[in-house]
């Protein structure tokens, strides 16, 4: 192991960004962490003391402090809300790179992202192996949510209800799904994200089609990756390059007018997290990057702030009725109410549906506990919070969900299926789209 | 796998050595890190016989983050943190510390700004977290039963929904403990209608230094019986006691509000304006001053439409019976024309009414924003100082070249000069000191307090013989040593050492 001193010098470059945290503790009345444990190295504040003991060498190895750095969903809900703007989530995701490149990643992740997700093209020929063998280990699927449980894999999956693997990906649905469209409005790229790929094709479908019935013209680049949150949540800043670099290249900033995602942790990854780690990179990257993630919106950023949302003609939508209410609330997602701000879009799409009455749930912006690694390292805390969020979903007494990002829809589908609440899981692009036709003319 | 053999900061004699499963996915793999500090393993063993072996913390990462509060002072790394459950657990461990002659430090969500949180290096960090229970809200006899660990805004939230209000709050609302409330005699923006936390105690439980567990107060509006006890344990910083439960007054919430801004060209004019509308009789629900610095600050950093050119603001509410609040708001607005206000604007409806106190409330993060280092005092003054006070906190910001912020709750005395900084400048630290003793003096020599709410702590227990004379510090420590011989319940908080 080298000296402790190296790590410290490393730390050092987040000494200005640590020193803003004046230690009020105000994170402890957000964090959805420290609402279950109720443990200060939980909180923002904790762990920024921890990253500070490592700065000024307290500890003699760093893996106590990692161990509880890691210990974090990432959900920013501390940032946005503190006194002092301390900006957490960036720390963390530089502290954590910091530390694995001192403790060096360990060999199942190297496997995991050097090997698979940095580069696209066998990440998805292994996913759609995956899709193949799945049925045979898959229960029978929630009526509602689609989600279901592997008996095989018990030991590892605990009780987790899982999304199976879609049978196509979205990107092999996608060409037919713009040639020949006679659009001649923004030129819009479609940033697709790993889970709209493999798990929730229909999400990208229906953002096509949302963006065709807004006149916008419409580029999938293909063989896209990963937007590389995963490898940087573990601090591996190699894969992080390796997939940034491969992305800029299939979309140049100056070829389009718009990146729109549907994804809330692509959106808020490509609009924060790539231009805030690549500051001390090379510079021409960097000045892509950041003309990139000017570029960056939500899709329902993009239709109501820029297309103007058009409407949905009036046969497109079943009228909600007495005794159909069909009521739909909207979870708003970390990654795009607290990281970017964007709340009012969404509520504002599904209130254009005209088949739904929407009913907002009580504290909304409440995490739903994914987290991404967070749910795999920590699941029953992380059940603990999607469990919460669940109830209030349920004292909506909804008929659908709506959340504007896949990872959300993973977690909340297993917690809603668990409970048997029956409750259906849609991205807000997906009601919003329920009734145009693929085949509609702009 | 790798043993450690050396210690940059701490003490090697207090640990052991001990390999532990790393947290990886499904519990694959092995690494190591040192263990926690040996409060003699047997000790430690005891205490996870009380509470259980989850609730017993002694790795150092977990003991360095609970090391600090809210206070700009030095970090103090505790032996143990514990974390009971129940009062029965909680009696047994401050027996067991008893017996040991361990230090105990009770911790609610450490937002202490006096470092009264700050525990001692030989002692333990006693947890309230999972004592947070409310545990009975009578409505009829208008009181709250609540442990320690409750947080303020739960208790607030929980009787307004019933139409009862429990006035003290402390800007910390949202993460700050009722039991840390009444230790250090919380106060808020309402202390000069409704007064501060100690006007609402009743009654309390609490265990003693040995252990024992004493009950003061009582649940009916009037009690002779015995000492006053209760008012002896508020304020008291966990020096005296552990709490374990809480009777608190509720009184009814109050009918209307009426919420009023108005603009000055100068601070002095402000403050002026503050005596008149106490001299006038009128008493505020809230009365907050905000200086032009500030002003600017909360300005560039929520766009709230604040005047920049302002001398200074005045933040005014007052509530009660609608016709009574109408009839103030029209005094307070004469007044307020009077002494000079330039612009006077009332709140029409609830958002009007929430704009003002959002602009309020935005105060300290907006200076917070502005440097790495804050620190905010809460010496006061006799009310009718407030004038002598703003101009002499204008005095030592350009004596020591220093930033200064003010605002505060001028109504009732309690001004927070805001000094920014950043504690790495070793020599401008150094004014900061300076400043913050002249801050002292000059509030004492008004007839003001070292402390309007935060405590003594550690951060003014040297200042505290100029304010109350050293026979009174005498007594104090005579009181102290009396009831906690071994002086192990928070030791150096208030008299020092």
């Amino acid at each position: 192991m080298s000296d402790m001193k190296d790590l410290a010098k490393a730390m050092k470059a987040l000494e200005d960004q640590l020193v803003t945290c004046m230690r009020c503790g105000m994170c402890q009345s957000v964090c959805p962490l420290f609402d279950q444990t109720r443990k200060e190295s939980d909180v923002a504040r904790g762990k920024i003391v921890l990253l500070e003991s490592l700065m000024e060498e307290m500890f003699d190895n760093p893996h106590g402090v990692n161990e509880r750095l890691n210990k974090c969903l990432l959900c920013g809900s501390c940032a946005a809300n503190c006194p002092s703007g301390v900006n957490v989530t960036q720390i963390f995701i530089e502290a954590r790179a910091v530390i694995t490149t001192y403790l060096k990643l360990p060999f199942y992740k190297k496997v995991v992202f050097r090997k698979m997700l940095a580069r696209p093209q066998v990440f998805d020929k292994l996913i759609s192996m995956g899709a193949r063998i799945q049925k045979v280990f898959l229960s029978k699927p929630d009526s509602h949510t689609g989600t279901a449980k592997v008996k095989v894999l018990a030991p590892i999956l605990k009780s987790r209800r899982i999304m199976p693997i879609a049978d196509l990906s979205f990107q092999k649905k996608a060409d037919a799904l713009i040639t020949g469209k006679k659009t001649t409005g923004d030129r819009v790229a479609l940033f697709t994200g790993c889970l709209i790929d493999k798990i929730f094709p229909n999400v990208g479908v229906a953002a096509v089609k949302a963006l065709l019935h807004n006149n916008a013209r419409v580029h999938i680049p293909k063989n896209q990756g990963c937007c590389a949150i995963p490898a940087l949540a573990s601090g591996d800043k190699d894969t992080f390059l390796e997939l940034v670099n491969h992305n800029i290249a299939l979309f140049p900033p100056h070829r389009f007018d718009y990146l729109v995602t549907a994804c809330a942790t692509c959106t808020s990854t490509i609009k924060k997290l790539w231009p805030a780690m690549l500051e001390d990179q090379d510079p021409q990257l960097a000045e892509q990057v950041r003309h990139l993630s000017d570029k960056t919106l939500d899709i329902s950023q993009y239709l109501v702030d820029v297309a103007g949302l058009a409407p949905l003609p009036e046969t497109a939508a079943l009228q909600s009725t007495e005794d159909d209410p069909r009521i739909v609330t909207y979870h708003d997602p970390c990654h795009l109410a607290k990281s970017l701000g964007v709340r009012q879009q969404p509520r504002t799409l599904l209130n254009a549906c005209s088949g739904y009455t929407f009913k907002e749930m009580t504290e909304p912006d409440r995490c739903c506990g994914m987290g991404g690694s967070f749910n795999l390292y920590h699941y029953d805390l992380s059940e603990k919070i999607g469990t919460v969020k669940a109830g209030q979903i349920a004292d909506t007494g909804c008929h659908t969900l709506a959340t504007s990002c896949p990872a959300c829809m993973m977690q909340i589908s297993d917690m809603l299926s668990k409970a048997d609440k029956k409750i259906y899981i849609k991205h807000p692009i997906e009601l919003y789209t329920e009734g145009l036709d693929s085949d509609e003319p702009a | 796998m790798q043993i450690n053999t050396s210690l940059k900061t701490l003490d090697i004699s207090y640990y052991q050595y001990t390999i532990q499963d790393n947290d990886l996915p499904f519990g694959i793999g092995i690494t190591n890190f040192f263990g926690g500090p040996v409060i003699a393993k047997s000790l430690r063993q005891a205490f996870e016989a009380i509470v259980g072996p989850d609730h017993v913390m002694t790795a150092p990462e977990d003991l360095a983050t609970y090391a600090y509060d809210a206070a700009p002072l030095e970090s103090v790394l505790p032996q143990a943190v514990l974390m009971p459950e129940s009062s029965e657990e909680l009696g047994r461990i401050i027996k067991l510390c008893h017996e040991n002659r361990l230090p105990i430090t009770v911790r609610g969500a450490g937002t202490n700004l006096s470092g009264g949180t700050i525990p001692d290096a030989d002692g333990v960090v006693i947890l309230t977290a999972l004592l947070n229970r409310i545990l009975e809200v009578n409505e009829t006899d208008m009181y709250a039963v609540v442990q320690p660990g409750v947080i303020t805004a739960q208790l607030v939230t929980k009787v307004e929904a019933k139409g009862l209000f429990y006035p003290p709050d402390p800007g910390s609302q949202a993460v700050s403990t009722l039991g840390g409330n009444v230790m250090e005699n919380a106060g808020g923006l309402r202390g000069l209608k409704y007064g501060v936390t100690r006007d609402y105690v009743m009654g309390l439980s609490f265990f003693d230094a040995m252990g024992n567990h004493i009950h003061t107060g009582s649940r009916t509006v009037k009690c002779a019986t015995g000492y006053n006890i209760t008012q002896l344990m508020v304020g008291s910083e966990g020096t005296l006691g552990v709490l374990d439960e809480i009777v608190l007054k509720l009184i009814p919430y109050p009918a209307h509000r009426k919420s009023i801004i108005s603009m000055f060209k100068t601070i002095e004019d402000a403050s002026e304006t503050v005596a008149g509308i106490i001299a006038g009789r009128i008493v505020p629900a809230t009365l907050e001053i905000m200086d032009q610095f500030t002003i600017r600050a909360v300005e560039a950093f929520s766009k709230a439409g604040l005047p920049v050119d302002a001398g200074a603001l005045l933040l005014i509410e007052v509530d009660g019976h609608p016709a009574q609040v109408e009839e103030d708001a029209a005094r307070v607005l004469d007044l307020c024309e009077k002494y000079g206000a330039y612009q006077t604007q009332t709140a029409e409806n609830d958002a009007q009414r929430e704009k003002i106190w959002a602009a309020r409330r935005s105060a300290l993060s907006a200076l917070a924003k502005l440097k790495p280092t804050l620190v905010l005092e809460d010496a006061t003054v006799p009310r009718s100082r407030i004038p002598d006070m703003v101009k002499g906190l204008g005095e030592i910001a350009r004596k020591h070249g220093l930033d200064i912020g003010t605002f505060g709750h001028a109504g009732d005395g309690n001004l927070h000069p805001t000094i920014l900084t950043d504690r790495r400048d070793k020599t401008e630290w150094l004014r900061v000191e300076k400043a913050i003793e002249d801050i002292f003096a000059h509030a004492l020599s008004l007839g003001g307090t070292l402390s309007g709410e935060h405590g003594i702590g550690i951060a003014k227990s040297a200042f505290l013989e100029n304010e109350i004379g050293r026979a009174s510090v005498e007594f104090s420590k005579r009181l102290k040593r009396a009831l906690d011989p071994s002086n192990i319940l928070n030791p150096g908080k208030i008299t020092g050492d």
